[in-house]
């Protein structure tokens, strides 16, 4: 079955948000740099806008959320930059006072 | 076209009858129309310098370029084109590998992909897009990404301090550039490019730089924000020669410097396109030549929505995108008339100029046009009154007349 | 043959940004440089992006240029710019946890796809997609009307309980604005200039 003639259909679009989804959770656990958690932030934001663009889209399904699901991927996408934006000014402050980026460092509270 | 391509070219070619869908028609199709908006950036890059380097030698009482290609040095672009090429493709030993060679292509494709929602002539753009004025404008903004990746590349201070000085600057302005784009939006009530432009039909009148005072306000505004986000003089702190030697394009030579200016002078057409679009009328001229009124000459919109082909519509078109070329190349000239005029701005002025200026002049033009409008006050334009828009209002007056069916069929369902 | 037919190019241009997507977001994953990391992350997004173009969303896919790629990861470049030390950009992470978090990310990915292809309707493509035209995807205009309050798409709705509760997006919107301005204050006033400690400590 030639995969470019079939129609792409909702699951194709939920299992690239998977992906990206997962991809950012690995992202989250395993990187040492703040930043690099931070990345993993965005790529699960993303995964999860992917999902709500292809449930209110017309062209993949008859029934569909419409006009609901792309707005709350709107605001999923203006609060996302409203959180990196506080994240980065953290791990900022965080360099200014440890020098050093490095999470694994980040221990001051360890009881 | 791509059906055209299938049934005529393509049949000739290979022993055979093609379908009318087949996949090498539309790859042809899309091939032609690429290479046709390739050629507005490149040819376009190629005149501007050029232009610049006439324009700057007349300010400073000199010639400018004379010999190569007659009298005029037509072809002294083509020339230093074809040393860029033969040029060493150094690569500092600092550099960050990749992020050092893509640098240029990023920035390029991120110029380049503005035109695929600018329109040039009524129908004749890449896409149709419905969000086009918002398209263009996030997709200039990615241009900064190319900057502050060649600034980190190049392993050198000064590249660093160059890229993020300028990506500072374009992401600064970026704010007072959608506040000013925004203003001619509320007015016709659409962000579609085409269907712009098509309001502004008619006499020099109908164009939206006089459809009120603040919005002729608001396209100086416009021109100091898109000047300041492509990076050019007064606000080019960043490449300045005097400075940091040459900003975050330092290490760069030959063939991939010459991308990162024919992103800059891709992005000064993109501006100057979209400032002839949303205030000068686009392709409709001061003078109605080839309108459907006049001549009647021009597409109609059933003609353009059934994808008729007719060649006074055609010619009508050309004539159309000839003026809108026009009067970008205007807008070129201008911002490189000003770039040889007025002295550079220092950093903080640059962001001063942002922060305290552009931003609240942006903002109050913004309200003083949407209560224009809120108001009724006369403007010399006579299609905005009658076109459909999508305003506030009308979708408040469709809810209302929706909800007074929905209580006319209850009333009827109760007393029945 | 593949060769001697038609293409359904929304599927082709799909899979090549999905391509593009989920690549560039497994190679945020496995490069180690942060400023690559970052590169990967610009490009993955800007392939999101033209999947949203794919599913008809235009306003969110320019939304999506406009204001994560474009800003967002500006903000996050700048970030790692400043904090971009030679002994901070590559930075490994040790076997054993990349151990643990493989076996957690592959059990949540075997149950995302699971659920992704379990659901009928969510596999079945559109019937007459021969009937659709660029014209159903203009929503601008009715995404605006619905974030200024009135839902232009559910007008019609007979019941008006149903109509109730299909109301305009005229308070998250207000909330979104009150809530950028909050962190536009906060987020200035935590990274203000302070006094800099010296690398003191190892």
């Amino acid at each position: 079955m030639n995969p470019l003639t079939q129609p792409v259909t909702v699951s194709h679009y939920l299992i690239v948000g998977a992906i990206l989804f997962v991809a950012g959770v690995v992202c989250m656990a395993t990187k040492r740099n703040a930043l690099g958690v931070l990345m993993g932030i965005e790529l699960v934001l993303n995964g999860a806008n992917i999902n709500f663009i292809a449930f209110g889209s017309s062209y993949l399904r008859e029934r569909n959320l419409g006009l609901d699901g792309q707005l709350m991927a709107l605001f999923v996408i203006v609060l996302a930059a409203a959180e990196a934006a506080v994240a980065l000014a953290i791990a900022l402050n965080f360099y200014n006072n440890h020098a050093t980026i490095d999470v694994d460092h980040a221990d001051d509270l360890r009881g | 076209m791509a059906e055209f391509i299938n049934n005529t070219i393509l049949s000739l070619l290979l022993p055979g009858e093609l379908p009318a869908d087949h996949w090498a028609g539309y790859m042809i199709a899309a091939l032609v129309h690429c290479i046709l908006l390739l050629h507005v950036v490149a040819v376009g890059a190629l005149f501007f310098i050029w232009l610049e380097r006439k324009v700057s030698g007349r300010i400073q009482d000199r010639l400018g370029p004379t010999r190569v290609g007659g009298k005029f040095g037509w072809l002294q672009t083509l020339a230093d084109g074809i040393k860029l090429l033969t040029k060493e493709d150094l690569l500092p030993g600092n550099a960050d590998r990749l992020l050092f060679k893509v640098a240029p292509y990023v920035s390029f494709a991120a110029s380049f992909a503005a035109y695929l929602a600018l329109p040039f002539a009524n129908g004749w753009v890449g896409q149709n897009l419905n969000a086009a004025v918002f398209f263009v404008v996030a997709i200039m903004g990615l241009e900064v990404f190319g900057v502050i990746l060649a600034g980190y590349a190049s392993g050198s201070k000064w590249s660093l301090f160059g890229g993020m000085r300028e990506a500072a600057q374009v992401v600064s302005y970026e704010v007072p550039l959608g506040l000013c784009v925004l203003v001619p939006v509320v007015a016709c009530g659409t962000m579609n490019l085409t269907t712009i432009g098509n309001m502004q039909a008619g006499w020099f009148t109908n164009w939206l730089v006089f459809h009120d005072p603040f919005m002729f306000i608001v396209f100086w505004i416009y021109f100091t924000c898109a000047t300041a986000s492509v990076n050019r003089a007064p606000f080019d702190l960043a490449e300045a020669e005097s400075e940091l030697v040459a900003g975050f394009h330092t290490e760069y030579s030959g063939l991939r410097w010459s991308f990162f200016f024919m992103a800059e002078y891709g992005s000064m057409f993109t501006v100057s396109g979209l400032a002839a679009i949303l205030f000068f009328g686009g392709w409709h001229g001061p003078i109605p030549l080839f309108g459907p009124e006049a001549t009647n000459l021009a597409y109609s919109n059933e003609e353009v929505v059934a994808g008729t082909f007719r060649v006074g519509g055609y010619l009508a078109n050309l004539a159309g995108c000839t003026n809108f070329i026009f009067k970008t190349v205007i807008f070129v000239t201008v911002m490189i008339w000003v770039r040889w005029t007025l002295p550079r701005l220092r950093i903080d002025q640059v962001m001063t100029t942002c922060l305290k200026y552009c931003v609240p002049l942006a903002a109050i033009c913004f309200l003083g046009t949407v209560g224009w409008q809120l108001f009724g006050l006369p403007s010399p334009n006579d299609l905005l009154r009658t076109a459909h828009r999508g305003t506030v209002r009308e979708a408040w007056v469709l809810q209302l007349e929706a909800s007074e069916r929905a209580a006319a069929t209850a009333a009827q369902g109760g007393g029945q | 043959m593949m060769l001697l037919g038609a293409i359904d190019w929304h599927s082709f241009f799909f899979f090549v940004f999905a391509l593009l997507a989920a690549g560039f977001a497994l190679g945020v994953v496995f490069t180690s440089n942060i400023v690559h990391m970052a590169f990967y992350l610009t490009l993955s997004l800007g392939a999101t992006a033209g999947l949203f173009f794919l599913a008809g969303a235009e306003f969110v896919g320019a939304m999506q240029f406009m204001i994560y790629v474009g800003g967002t990861l500006v903000l996050l470049i700048f970030g790692v710019m400043l904090t971009a030390q030679s002994r901070f950009v590559h930075m490994k992470t040790s076997a054993g946890e990349w151990v643990l978090a493989a076996a957690v990310g592959s059990t949540l990915l075997v149950l995302l796809l699971h659920a992704a292809i379990s659901n009928k309707s969510w596999t079945t493509g559109r019937e007459h997609r021969d009937t659709l035209t660029i014209a159903d995807a203009q929503h601008v205009t009715a995404l605006g009307q619905s974030l200024s309050g009135v839902r232009p798409d559910s007008l019609e709705e007979p019941s008006p309980a149903a109509r109730r509760g299909m109301s305009g997006y005229l308070l998250p919107f207000e909330i979104a604005s009150i809530h950028l301005l909050v962190v536009l204050i906060g987020a200035s006033y935590l990274a203000r200039a302070k006094k800099r400690v010296s690398s003191s400590k190892s």
